[in-house]
């Protein structure tokens, strides 16, 4: 298998689309000519022509309600946010008709696009550009919500995401770009959505991520394992569908928990795997379920300070400590 | 003498003192930006820059056209902007390094640079945000009785989000005073203004509004200060808001990770001809009776002012962990 980029496996994901089907085609700023802010659309346009690699103008209502409108009459259009933090003023294009138009004509319209692009904190980008917001998605029916880790779930989650006839949010991290890995070079590959993955094998604690995330949790849990506590790391890869078997099966074996995503943790993702954890699988828990997520603030720009706000190893580590001996 | 003694510049044919403070306004704007991109490269400020390199005679020219208590909301390359305004370079310096001493205390950065004791707001990196803001500002000062002027800077770019005509709009209809300003360098990111606009220029968009739109040299201090003053007039007057567009063009690449590899030579070698603070000395130069003109007193202030801010912001702390959780409400200042 070839070795090769996140940013590469998304790039592979839609090149082999586009070769696939004639009615996939890419939109967003920077796109085209510049080739992508983090390089993901390197060389489509040149591949593709501009007809189905389209730059736009800095307009995410009209990126998010063109890609809708292309999709409703028919096209699988990819729109890229330059960032999600520059797709909130589009949420009445996403939320109210992209996510809703399947539901509201009974299935006789649907809206088959995907809107990617980098989310996540770091950086010191501060308040505006620094924020992780899957839960506002995730919250709202009609979207299915992924956020892969690995470079080849980069590839085979958004190839699923290009096929799939609903609306996909799809949350690449920018700290994940550069991140090489394994990535089935075969055009059938693909990753379905709702299946987590086990990381890492563990008998004591199960921990819970997504994303970037999931990196630290396989940290932690190495410096865990040195002092004899053994983790397990579920990458959930889809919020939306969730596995919730995956999720279950493994704190049945360790009883312990801990959910760790990077946004806010106020009203946060894994507030909804420990409530569903609560409803679902209570008698397997020993310990109280830990959710490790964000500090709840704007992300500041001093270092320290926005080392403070972003979980790290050491706050998964603490959380899994406290709930073993 | 500093930035701030630009502001309140009234006369419209400025003699030699007032076309000097301009002068050395832009020169303080250029002299910052160039150290914050070596600062950068040495890796003493953090994150990524957005640059004013060449377009300082537009936040030069407007803000010396307004009074100290007039509002300017800049954008993610803000620091023109501020400076211009009178916003202290220690304040800014000390905030790109990331100190407790900086205008947002440290927790804003660059693209969030301003201070609103010296009426800038921070910052709005979002494009085209900064705009129903500034209108808001305008609408406060109606609302309050003062006759404060506000200012939004913009790219051009920002005049194709949604926020941009629904600014325009209210600020039209209730005859707000406010000072739409956009800076049309040509290039939004990579992407040149043919390839977003179906229109020669952006201030044609100002009918459709109706208010008076205005298209200057944006590298001329003077043409932006003349057309500033008349639009500041009319929006003190109650007249109602103006389109301001100023033709100008970075010298530099969008971000510091911007190879700035989209442009024509032969155009960046046009604008750096029209560069300008060299269009500023020609103005000097060209005072009738002549005057003699040498910037070198001028460059050696604006080091020492720019090496002090340097100096204070390394001096200053950062902030303290305890500041993370701080300001999330109101809890006073
Ligand atoms: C809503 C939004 N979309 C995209 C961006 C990313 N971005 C930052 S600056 C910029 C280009 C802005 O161009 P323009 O408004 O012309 O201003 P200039 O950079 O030329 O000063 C872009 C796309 C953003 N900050 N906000």
């Amino acid at each position: 298998m070839p070795l090769m980029r996140y940013s590469e496996a998304l790039r592979l994901a839609m090149t082999e689309e586009m070769e696939r089907d004639p009615t996939v085609f890419v939109c967003g700023e920077e796109v085209g000519q510049y080739q992508g802010t983090f390089r993901v659309t390197e060389g489509l346009l040149s591949r593709f022509g501009p007809m189905r690699v389209v730059d736009t103008p800095i307009s995410e209502i009209a990126i998010a309600g063109l890609a809708t409108g292309a999709a409703m009459a028919g096209l699988r259009p990819i729109a890229e946010f330059m960032t999600w933090s520059f797709a909130l003023s589009a949420m009445d294009q996403l939320v109210n008709h992209a996510a809703k138009i399947t539901y509201m004509s009974s299935g006789r319209v649907t809206c088959p696009a995907v809107f990617r692009g980098p989310a996540g904190t770091g950086n010191q980008l501060s308040a505006q550009h620094s924020q992780s917001l899957e839960s506002w998605y995730a919250h709202t029916p009609g979207f299915k919500v992924v956020l892969p880790f690995t470079p080849a779930d980069a590839k085979g989650l958004l190839k699923t995401a290009i096929r799939d006839n609903s609306p996909v949010i799809f949350m690449e991290h920018a700290g994940l770009y550069a991140q090489r890995g394994e990535v089935p070079d075969d055009p059938d590959f693909t990753v379905p959505f709702g299946r987590a993955e086990i990381r890492r094998e563990g008998t004591d604690v199960t921990l819970v991520a997504y994303s970037l995330m999931v990196g630290k949790c396989l940290k932690a849990a190495e410096k865990l394992e040195a002092s004899g506590v053994s983790c397990e790391v579920v990458d959930l890869r889809t919020l939306v569908p969730l596995d919730m078997e995956t999720i279950i099966a493994s704190v049945a074996r360790t009883h312990r928990v801990v959910v760790v995503q990077e946004e806010w943790l106020n009203v946060g993702f894994a507030a909804e795997v420990a409530a569903r954890l609560a409803d679902e699988a209570f008698d397997e828990l020993d310990a109280p379920i830990r959710r490790v997520g964000g500090a709840d603030v704007p992300m500041p720009y001093a270092r320290e300070l926005e080392q403070a706000a972003i979980p790290g190893e050491d706050a998964i580590i603490a959380a899994v400590r406290s709930i073993v001996d | 003498m500093n930035a701030a003694n630009a502001n309140g510049l009234q006369s419209s044919v400025p003699g030699e003192a007032d076309l000097i403070a301009l002068y050395r306004t832009m020169l303080l704007i250029r002299r910052f930006e160039e150290r914050c991109n070596a600062l950068f490269l040495q890796g003493r400020i953090p994150s990524t820059l957005h640059l004013y390199i060449g377009q300082e005679a537009v936040a030069t020219g407007v803000c010396s056209a307004l009074r100290a208590d007039d509002w300017v909301v800049g954008t993610h390359r803000p620091h023109g902007h501020a400076l211009a305004k009178g916003v202290s370079p220690r304040v800014i310096m000390a905030e790109l390094m990331a100190k407790v001493t900086g205008c947002c205390r440290g927790k804003g950065g660059s693209m969030h640079v301003g201070d609103v004791r010296k009426g800038v707001f921070p910052a709005v990196a979002i494009v085209g945000a900064g705009l129903p803001i500034a209108a808001g500002a305008a609408l406060s000062a109606r609302m309050r009785g003062t006759d404060q002027v506000a200012v939004a800077f913009h790219g051009e770019g920002a005049a194709n989000e949604g926020d941009w005509h629904e600014a325009l709009n209210m600020a039209a209809i209730w005859k707000l005073p406010v000072l739409f300003v956009c800076e049309n360098n040509l290039y939004g990111a990579s992407t040149h203004f043919s390839k977003a606009f179906a229109i020669p220029r952006v201030s044609d968009r100002a009918c459709a509004y109706g208010m008076p739109g205005e298209t200057v040299d944006g590298n001329d201090v003077v043409a932006v200060h003349d057309a500033a003053l008349r639009a500041v007039e009319r929006a003190r007057s109650g007249a109602g808001p103006t389109l301001l567009e100023c033709l100008t063009y970075r010298q530099c690449g969008h971000s510091r990770s911007d190879a700035c590899d989209y442009r024509p030579d032969e155009e960046e070698a046009l604008w750096k001809e029209r560069d300008p603070l060299k269009v500023a000395a020609a103005r000097i130069r060209a005072l009738v009776p002549p005057v003699p003109f040498d910037p070198s007193g001028i460059e050696a202030d604006v080091a020492a002012e720019i090496d002090d801010a340097i100096a204070f912001a390394e001096e200053s702390p950062a902030p303290a962990p305890e500041d993370l959780e701080r300001h999330v409400y109101w809890e006073g200042d």
